[in-house]
């Protein structure tokens, strides 16, 4: 046993708590890297592993090649075909996790993310309707009306729940039951408009069911990376807003927290940064459910070390099941949101069932 | 500092024309039945509830005016239980009742200075990396009463800050409570269900009754057989030690004889007592 702290004990003590914290943090940034890397590597033109980071290293770099040399074609396969494809599952890994940490704790509730709470599918039914509707669908992703219109879907949700969570206090389980009725209004109204869609449109639509990391391009990027590194930024800086907030409202309250406004903001960046994601690669669920409780499991509460530590493990789901999508079917893909499905549904019930004394049942 | 103020709740009213000024570095009791309005005059004073009618001050200002961050600088608040669903480590808990205080340049180190004085006061400084839920309901009350110290407030306001601690505690409670308001010169009000405690350690106590003050003044003022029976209908007889009154509860219905009578949970005492002294396997 440890002997009784003394002053300078609980410094040390926190300081080596702290540092803890950002060796982990570090570790699982490597581990993104080194699953990235092994990703570009199934590129269908045998470049080796370290040579994959040479070859993008040198491409941030600016070095440029001799044109039609087998160095220019590995650079522009490797830049053009799969690079957007992992920066797009990081981009959305981090989005989705921050979304996730942000809804747990505006809510108090462990089981809160954009994918349980409906959000996700009135993003989906937005995108669809501006699918069949015929506002953008020359180009299935890439426009932004249906961005516009996946954060108006998105914003639905979020404000009912908003409203019901200001009249009734959420339990984890209401929480929940709340989102199967939300998610299936819309699922049902998005059936109801692909039932009056024709087929190409349909296709279109059905992307959006299952997210898919497939055939995108860097033009895909934009918008999801600029709204997520916003959203990052912000979440950062809102961190110790978002620690007051899992206090409850009260404590909060009386610690100088504007309750009410600051659940607003949150709520209308979860559904722009899951609006910004969902129209591009789909809905994929459980990454922002998942991340932010594997990584509170190790590190303990603090959103200070939680977000960025969330947003790294989120990206690293979501390599590594983009990867396992690649894998098992080789050379034909499985879709990302499949795998994060059938890996993730798994991990939510084990949650659900462990769920421990006083998780969320406040009072 | 506090004037004429009025809350619904839903559409009962819960307090009804409640007016108190207090003044003076002190410590006051709150006192009544459950469900009296104690937790509503009390979150009407630090703007968790806003009053539907009336107007709260502190120090002159008008409540409803303050920014929520600026009346967290003056007010501190001790809620009756904590929310655990994401615990942080203690010492993360008691930091964050700096947060009124932190700007963008605040220094963790200063912070850190006074988490230490707040876990020494408390005597808790060895629970101060252990996880929040997983302490004791008493060491519980601690950590959230060392938040509100942390939070360096002028008014100290606590719901039930006894409740889940064993006689000793409670003691060491109230009494650092009364300690504060002499020393950092702070008010202290308290929501209290211990008349005892409350007379013996209270400056001044506010009895109340039906959603109003139903007396103000010192414990010997408040305290007396009358008014106990008129707000909880108990009958009891008051002793008065070292100038303060205390109670012992008088219940003529219910006398030694009832006690042995009660056959059922006589009988089930006897089994349990046999089981446990293994008479009876």
């Amino acid at each position: 046993m440890e002997g009784i702290p003394t002053e300078d004990r609980v410094d040390a003590d926190y300081r080596s708590y702290l540092v803890r914290k950002v060796i982990f943090i570090i570790g699982v940034l490597i581990g993104c890297i080194v699953v990235a890397g092994i990703s570009l590597t199934i590129n269908g033109r045998g470049i080796e592993f370290f040579d994959c980071y040479e070859y993008i290293i040198k491409h941030i770099l600016g070095y440029e090649y001799e044109y039609r040399t087998e160095d220019w074609f590995n650079d522009y396969v490797l830049w053009n075909t799969y690079m957007p494809r992992v920066v797009i599952a990081i981009v959305s890994g981090c989005g989705l996790a921050i979304c996730g940490v942000i809804m747990q704790s505006v809510f108090s509730n462990p089981l809160a993310d954009p994918y349980t709470t409906g959000v996700s599918d009135g993003a989906t039914l937005g995108a669809t309707m501006a699918i069949v509707s015929g506002l953008t669908f020359a180009n299935v992703a890439g426009s932004l009306g249906v961005v516009i219109n996946a954060f108006i879907g998105a914003l639905v949700p979020a404000v009912i729940i908003i409203l019901i969570s200001g009249a009734v206090r959420l339990s984890p389980a209401t929480m929940i039951l709340i989102g199967v009725a939300l998610s299936g209004v819309f699922s049902g109204l998005q059936t109801l408009v692909m039932y009056s869609a024709d087929p190409e449109e349909l296709t279109a639509a059905l992307r959006w069911g299952i997210g898919s990391f497939n055939q995108i391009q860097w033009s895909d990027c934009v918008i999801p990376a600029l709204v997520t590194v916003i959203g990052s930024v912000l979440s950062i800086f809102m961190y110790r807003n978002l620690n007051l907030l899992t206090l409850g409202e009260a404590s909060a309250k009386s610690l100088g927290l504007d309750v009410e406004q600051f659940k607003s903001l949150c709520m209308v960046l979860v559904a722009f940064m899951a609006a910004a994601i969902i129209c591009y690669v789909g809905i994929i669920g459980f990454v922002g459910l998942i991340s932010p409780h594997f990584v509170r499991m190790i590190l303990g509460g603090d959103n200070k070390y939680v977000i960025p530590a969330s947003m790294l493990v989120g990206s690293f789901f979501l390599l590594a099941s983009d990867l396992i999508a690649r894998l098992v079917v080789f050379p034909d893909e499985l879709r990302v949101g499949l795998i994060m499905s059938v890996v993730g549904a798994p991990i939510f019930l084990y949650m659900i069932v462990k769920r421990k004394k006083g998780y969320g049942e406040v009072f | 500092m506090d004037d004429i103020d009025f809350a619904y709740s839903g559409e009962k009213l819960t307090l009804k024309n409640v007016t108190l000024d207090i003044r003076n570095p002190q410590l006051i009791s709150i006192i009544g039945p459950n469900g009296v309005g104690k937790s509503t005059l009390i979150h009407c004073m630090n703007k968790i509830l806003s009053p539907t009618r009336g107007t709260v001050f502190v120090d002159d200002i008008d409540v409803s005016q303050i920014k929520v961050k600026e009346l967290a600088k003056k007010i501190g608040y001790v809620p009756y239980s904590a929310n655990d669903t994401f615990p942080l480590t203690v010492i993360d808990t008691i930091l964050m009742g700096r947060n009124p205080h932190s700007t963008w340049k605040t220094d963790l180190k200063d912070d850190m200075k006074i988490v230490k004085e707040v876990l020494e006061m408390m005597d808790i400084v060895p629970l101060a990396m252990r996880p929040f839920n997983e302490l004791s309901a008493g060491q519980h009350q601690r950590v959230m009463l060392a938040r509100g110290l942390a939070q360096e407030p002028e008014i100290l306001l606590l719901d039930e800050p006894t409740a889940n601690l064993d006689i000793k505690h409670q003691i060491d409670v109230i009494r650092l409570l009364k300690k504060l308001s002499i020393k950092k010169n702070i008010v202290v009000i308290m929501i209290s269900h211990d008349l005892n405690l409350a007379a013996k350690y209270s400056d001044n106590i506010i009895m109340m009754a039906d959603g109003g003050v139903f007396a103000v003044g010192t414990p010997k003022d408040v305290i007396t057989e009358d008014n106990i029976r008129s707000v909880y209908g108990v009958e009891a007889e008051l002793v008065e030690h070292d100038g303060r009154p205390h109670m012992i509860i008088i219940d003529s219905d219910f006398t030694e004889e009832d006690s042995k009578t009660l056959e059922g949970s006589y009988v089930l005492g006897e089994i349990l007592h046999k089981r446990c002294s293994g008479e009876e396997s």
